[in-house]
């Protein structure tokens, strides 16, 4: 076997620097994905140093870490958290998805693209992070808040719409008509319903078969399971993200919990990958002139979550600083924003360099602003109390 | 009681409780088997103050000394290495001639060399109890002995 040490030490040197980004990132409690991309953007050609060798694996690291993406948030739903999200926040999603979408929509439709990009860009600003923000609701110890559940809440049901939003995307990027795009959402939706009610049902048995005790097994089990439904939907044009979404929906009880924790690893790897590949795809000369219409596009949504966590918020009895944070919190855009720009292909130039600058504003900026918003809690309440009441 | 439990999607669930000194108290179980005590402020009940996060093994931990059920669990373990010895639970049944009784007058360690190591009393535990501990229908005796000396137990408390 011919080994290339070029890659190697390319690769290496990529991963060392991720680490230190990532180690930099967490220090401020913020996510690593903006600087992942930045990273990204300053590698390649025109950047400060060309990577050919590790080039190649992280496109098709990339591809691995879309799938794996899906999968980890299909694996992370349950049917009861999701009925009890829809019982109480339908309205809240409703307006998340008008006051958040038509932002982008609109802003595509000025900046001259067509219909496809602009339900593109309508989807890169509608959907929130729900990785960055979940890990952030910790970080900031605010699990315990009034106004958490209405958070994670729109969160859960933004995940859902996109069952029936990236099959729709998917479709219309290849080259679809409407009526075949309105098919691969029917496809989709059905299939989602479907997995739904197997992992229901016999969801113990899907389980037994990809189950073992061993944790390699168990990986390479459900990794190559994943891998084989994401190509058969990528063959179908309904997006390789919804079968391996599919697999995930599909796996429920012990086995997720277990896949979860074997996959992480793997995930936080790839997923690294594909941030660095959006990143690599960006060429600076194009970013610069979009960069105003990034900010301004992350300026008005900004202000729209904003407007959507205060009302689903109020919507739980939440009292007015619980609203502020809440509407704060959602702010942060991700890897969702990114899925939705890797799916299209490079016929839409002016779309990667945007939303990387966009999500690059929103997933440094989001985090900041909530954080600021909510007090610092207090740390001493026992003593407090005592000297209070005694 | 009344608990409290939220859903907090994606990441666990939240279980709430009043105590008798009127504070909100707030346990977060997150799926990961994280936990996190939280108290709620009086002058903002949506806002929680975080008081500690405890790993799924200190949250085990704080659960075997809150836990009544667990203090049996843990004799059992005790007994697996030890050979010859076991535990077992005895419950006071009502119109025993021992209920409202102190424990010391059973004579039970001296008659059947058995130890009472705990009463479980509803909710609460009694751990190493005196002899004049006054015994209740309804507690349930942990018993730690040779099989024999735990049946001699069950004997002479059912009378």
């Amino acid at each position: 076997m011919h080994t290339s040490v070029a890659l190697l030490l390319e690769l290496g040197v990529i991963l060392a620097v991720l680490s230190v980004l990532g180690t930099l990132a967490r220090r401020f409690a913020l996510s690593p994905i903006p600087l992942y991309l930045l990273a990204g953007l300053s590698l390649g050609e025109g950047g400060i140093a060309p990577v050919p060798a590790a080039g190649e694996f992280v496109q098709i690291g990339a591809s691995i870490g879309v799938v794996l993406l899906l999968l980890a948030l299909g694996l992370e739903f349950s049917i009861t958290e999701f009925t009890a999200s829809l019982r109480r926040h339908v309205p809240s999603a409703a307006v998340d998805l008008v006051l958040n979408a038509v932002p982008g929509a609109v802003a595509g439709w000025l900046l001259g693209l067509d219909a496809v990009g602009v339900l593109a860009l309508a989807g890169a600003t509608y959907i929130s992070s729900s990785g960055i923000i979940a890990r952030l609701l910790g970080d900031l110890r605010r699990l315990g808040n009034r106004e958490t559940p209405a958070v994670l809440s729109v969160l859960v049901l933004e995940d859902f719409a996109m069952a029936a939003y990236l099959p729709l995307l998917a479709v219309l990027a290849s080259g679809g008509t409407w009526w075949q795009a309105a098919l691969g959402v029917l496809v989709a939706v059905g299939a989602v319903l479907a997995a739904f009610i197997a992992s229901y049902r016999w969801g113990h048995h899907l389980g037994r078969l990809l189950s073992h005790p061993d944790s390699e097994q168990l990986m390479l089990r459900v990794l190559g399971m994943t891998l084989i439904v994401a190509a058969l939907a990528e063959f179908v044009h309904v997006s390789a993200a919804i079968g391996a979404f599919l697999v995930g929906l599909a796996l429920t009880g012990e086995i997720a919990d277990r896949a979860r924790a074997v996959l992480t690893p793997l995930r936080d790897l790839f997923a690294a990958a594909f941030f660095l590949a959006i990143g690599l795809s960006v060429s600076p000369e194009e970013l610069l002139p979009l960069l105003p219409a990034a900010f301004a596009l992350a300026a008005v949504t900004a202000v729209t979550k904003l407007v959507t966590g205060r009302y689903a918020a109020s919507r739980d009895g939440v009292g007015r600083r619980g609203r502020l944070r809440a509407g704060t919190a959602l702010i942060a855009r991700g890897e969702f924003s990114i899925v939705i720009i890797g799916l299209l292909g490079a016929q839409y130039d002016k779309l990667g360099p945007l939303v990387a600058a966009y999500v690059f504003v929103l997933a440094v900026a989001g985090p900041l602003i909530t954080r600021l918003t909510g007090a610092p809690p207090s740390r001493a309440p026992l003593r407090e109390r005592a000297d209070a009441t005694g | 009681m009344d608990v409290n439990e939220v859903l907090l999607p994606g990441v666990g669930l939240r279980y709430e409780f009043t105590n008798h000194e009127g504070d909100r108290v707030g346990v977060v179980a997150r799926r990961t088997g994280e936990f996190e005590l939280i108290v709620y402020a009086d002058d903002d009940p949506d806002e929680g103050r975080p008081m500690l996060r405890l790993n799924s093994e200190e949250a085990d931990t704080l659960a075997e000394i809150l836990g009544a059920p667990r203090i049996a669990e843990r004799f059992a373990d005790l007994t697996k290495e030890v050979p010859g010895l076991s535990a077992g639970q005895v419950e006071v049944r009502a119109g025993t001639p021992y209920a409202d009784r102190p424990l010391g007058h059973t004579r039970a360690r001296s008659r059947t060399g058995a130890s009472i190591v705990a009463i479980v009393r509803g909710e609460d535990v009694i751990a190493s109890p005196a002899p004049d501990q006054v015994l209740r229908a309804g507690d349930v005796l942990v018993v730690i002995g040779t099989r024999d000396g735990i049946a001699g137990v069950e004997q002479i408390i059912q009378g």
